[in-house]
């Protein structure tokens, strides 16, 4: 038989390049300024795109293929999860406060990074660095949903799940989070690339899932915990994404090192200040703990971070700002954190207690230098007034800091008695932060931050009250109207943990899936 | 015999989240389509205006000509969410995989006559950048369309373009003697007379600045035009009866793809145009204007395997469009 000459067969790197890089054009009909708008404005200068070095190979087929394995078993997990009762099983039912406050801050940012990586896929001119994100894109809502899906159980039988998307809006805490993704996606595309991708993808998100995947897993929370580790392998992809972005922008032009610099100061410390929220779920409301979040700062950050910005140095790059100060805070923010939703628990919807001795004697082991100074004696005191029936919920607003949102509760470096304040006045207004961080990410772009919709603020200007209602009728509650808005279940999403539906439910049926009925 | 097997009952507290029970009932338990879907994407209360857009909002329905009441009045009837799409997209790769094997394996690239060959290279390969250019558009969607029930379709028609272009690439790295087939086929997207037309109207869209316009542009009248005449009308029919039935496997994916696919369009051309009169009419002045600009710049493509009968196929095929679009509501 006449055999024709086998064709050459193409490497893998060949191959993908013809999957993907070949696929784009110089567009001649229409210029690529308009085609691609957005990609010149914020300084970054790009000469090659073909010097993109795709971070993963993966075309589309092997993509469903992999992708449609993992939701396979995700959901028949999720579904036996559901039909077991499983969250029966989980530690304590405190620990359902934890994943409440993954689905209300966490999982619509999720929905968020897939909106935004759509948008740098649509607008990077390199075929091979919009592949990525357009991959990423689609992860992201495949995170979203899944979160979405394996916590709908929960809302089944507790409080405080109900309402994740309409309090996202408006509940005080939820900006924090909220305003981080709205800042980035509102930026430039290279600033989202290195805000999302590379700030939080790269460098801190073993910060944020780790806490909540781990604490799912040794607290019985099957089915957190499948979706966190299903979800690993995505992000070990997106990981890869956000380092490259950083690498390619970098050796394109020497002038991109002080832009790309900027960003990496104010993403990491916009960032870490969300993760806040993360450090006090760690230590306060995990029953069986995983690691203070102190220790995960100083594994997670220092000492991966610490290997991470050594690499980049040879670019140019240096750690991010304000590193000294976060040092500094490792002690002490997580007990603050803690301390501002235990008196603000009348506003949340999710419960706080006062940890138990175990828990506090855990806390001064873990936080030798501040825990017994500084918060321990705080919080025994305000057990002790709860036991007496003085539980004080406090009804007025705190002050928010302009750029990160969060309440003015953290100390000066060097001095966890004095809150620290920083004020700047532009165009005849005084606006306040929190931090030297926070006050100089809004000195660089403070058209953009005047913006930001500050709960505490559009409480105080009436915005945050259900139509119809009038603030001047006589025995008008404030609180109570505010709550409304937030369609917060009084007495049901809020308050202690003590007393709470939550507590009397879980034990209830605990009770019926341990023991028989008499 | 009938198990009866047993589970601790308890009974729920609520069956779904509020924002969904607001619209389907409180008694009722959500789809997960439902719920991966509804309402998801932020409305209220944004922080900071785009530096990119700060005209807008970071999600604007104002972004469009056609106004809803409710954008979540558009539904995907195939109810996809992400583990429903890449399920099913799973396993068409799976009849697509053991195509390209049965052909592949068989050396029936080879059985094919030398012209028909010739003209599958001319007529498929440069289309692996149109779909690129899909994949674009489909994206700019799911960036600044408003509403996940919209713009979540868009992700998945998104990357089901990436796909199609990459089973093209694979189709011609299976019948050209070398890569360099593909280099030609770039080098007549870019130059040849015949898909100047195509590539200006691919440009064009990459341009608009109105999310439906784009979906009219690309889902409704290129994707419209395009799938019915080239995959089922030319590969399957014409081709397939000259000996080209390989060539039909090997394009199974984009056959069957737009066969679903289109009942998304469908519905979302029906809800759009029923919202007003107003809608209707905007529709159809885009439709009208896309479906004509579409049709002639598949022309000449036509004409690489049809020769004289494109212009009476081509006109078949706009027909069918029509009547198909009259189902949905807009009258063209």
């Amino acid at each position: 038989m006449d055999m024709k000459v086998g064709k050459k067969k193409l490497g893998l790197k060949e191959k993908y390049q013809h999957m993907t890089r070949g696929l784009g054009w110089e567009t001649t009909y229409q210029s690529m300024d308009d085609v691609f708008p957005f990609v010149k404005y914020e300084g970054i200068k790009i000469h090659d795109w073909d010097k993109w070095e795709d971070p993963f190979r993966l075309t589309m087929d092997a993509y469903w293929k992999y992708q449609a394995e993992k939701e396979r078993k995700l959901y028949a997990i999720i579904d036996a999860y559901a039909q077991n009762n499983g969250h029966l099983n989980v530690t304590d039912a405190r620990y359902l406060n934890a994943i409440k406050l993954f689905l209300n801050g966490i999982s619509p940012l999720e929905y968020m990074a897939h909106r935004g990586f759509a948008m740098t896929g649509r607008q990077f001119p390199g075929v091979g660095a919009r592949v990525a994100c357009l991959m990423q894109s689609l992860d992201e809502i495949r995170h979203a949903q899944t979160q979405i899906h394996s916590l709908s159980n929960y809302n089944k039988y507790y409080n405080g799940f109900h309402e994740y998307r309409h309090m996202l809006e408006r509940v005080w805490y939820l900006s924090v989070p909220r305003s981080f993704f709205d800042d980035a996606v509102t930026a430039g595309p290279f600033e989202f690339m290195v805000a999302i991708g590379f700030s939080f993808e790269y460098v801190l998100t073993n910060l944020l899932f780790v806490p909540f995947v781990s604490g799912a897993a040794y607290n019985g929370d099957m089915g957190t915990m499948t979706f966190g580790f299903s979800a690993q392998s995505d992000e070990a992809r997106h990981m890869t994404l956000g380092l490259e972005v950083i690498k390619f922008v970098l050796e394109q032009d020497p002038d991109n090192l002080p832009i790309v610099q900027q960003w990496i100061d104010k993403w990491t410390w916009r960032g870490y200040r969300v993760l806040t929220l993360v450090g006090m779920m760690m230590d306060y409301m995990l029953p069986k703990r995983i690691m203070s979040w102190k220790e995960a700062w100083e594994v997670y950050f220092e000492e991966n971070g610490g290997a991470l910005f050594k690499d980049l140095a040879r670019y140019g790059i240096r750690p991010p700002k304000w590193l000294d100060q976060i040092e500094q805070d490792k002690d002490h923010i997580s007990h603050q954190a803690w301390a501002t939703f235990y008196n603000y628990a009348a506003a949340c919807n999710f419960h706080t207690w006062i940890p138990t001795d175990d828990e506090l004697d855990w806390l001064s082991q873990k936080y030798p230098n501040s825990f017994d100074k500084y918060y321990r004696p705080r919080l025994e005191h305000w057990r002790e007034e709860a036991k007496k029936g003085n539980r004080f919920y406090n009804k007025t607003l705190p002050m928010l800091c302009q750029t990160c949102q969060i309440p003015m509760i953290f100390t000066e470096p060097g001095d966890p008695t004095q809150i620290c304040y920083r004020e700047v006045d532009y165009k005849d207004n005084k606006y306040h932060f929190c931090s030297d961080g926070c006050k100089e990410i809004f000195e660089h772009e403070p058209e953009k931050y005047i913006q930001a919709w500050l709960p505490v603020h559009q409480i105080y200007q009436g915005n945050c009250f259900e139509e119809g209602v009038d603030p001047t009728a006589e025995g008008f509650d404030p609180l109570s109207a505010v709550l409304d808005y937030y369609h917060l279940a009084q007495g049901r999403d809020n308050l202690d943990f003590e007393g709470s539906e939550d507590q009397k439910n879980f034990e209830a049926w605990r009770g019926m899936a341990t023991k028989n009925a008499a | 015999m009938q198990m009866d097997l047993r589970t601790v009952t308890i009974k729920p507290q609520r069956q779904t989240f509020d924002h969904i029970a607001r619209r389907i009932g409180a008694d009722k338990a959500a789809t997960r389509y439902q719920e991966g879907t509804l309402e998801v994407q932020a409305t209220h209360n944004f922080h900071y205006r785009p530096t990119w857009d700060p005209d807008h909002e970071i999600f604007d329905a104002s972004r469009s000509a056609i106004k809803m009441a409710d954008w979540y009045a558009f539904k995907d009837p195939r109810q996809f969410y992400y583990g429903a799409y890449t399920l099913a997209r799973a396993k068409q790769q799976e009849t697509a995989e053991s195509n390209f094997d049965f052909v592949e394996g068989r050396g029936l690239a080879d059985t094919l006559p030398a012209e028909l060959k010739e003209t599958v290279l001319k007529l498929l390969l440069p289309l692996r950048h149109a779909a690129w250019g899909g994949n674009m558009n489909a994206a700019f969607i799911t960036a600044y369309g408003y509403g996940t029930a919209l713009t979540q379709p868009c992700i998945f028609h998104s990357m089901d373009m990436l796909g199609i272009a990459q089973y093209i690439t694979r189709v011609g790295l299976l019948l050209g003697d070398d890569v360099e087939v593909l280099d030609t086929a770039k080098q007549s997207w870019m130059e040849d007379s015949a898909w100047q037309g195509l590539r200006r109207y691919v440009e064009d869209c990459f341009v608009l600045k109105d999310p439906l316009e784009v979906f009219v542009a690309q889902m409704v009248a290129l994707d419209g035009l395009l799938y019915p005449l080239v995959y089922e009308t030319i590969i399957d029919n014409v081709l397939s009866s000259k000996g080209g039935t390989p060539i039909a496997m090997l394009t199974q994916f984009m056959t069957d793809w737009y066969a679903e696919t289109r009942k998304w369009v469908d519905a979302t051309v029906k809800t759009a145009a029923a919202e007003s009169a107003e809608n209707k009419a905007q529709m159809e002045t885009w439709i009208t204007h896309w479906r004509d600009r579409a049709a002639a710049a598949l022309m000449p493509i036509a004409q690489i395997a049809l020769g004289a009968e494109a212009d009476a196929i081509t006109s078949e095929v706009v027909d069918q469009f029509n009547a198909r679009m009259a189902k949905a509501g807009v009258s063209l």
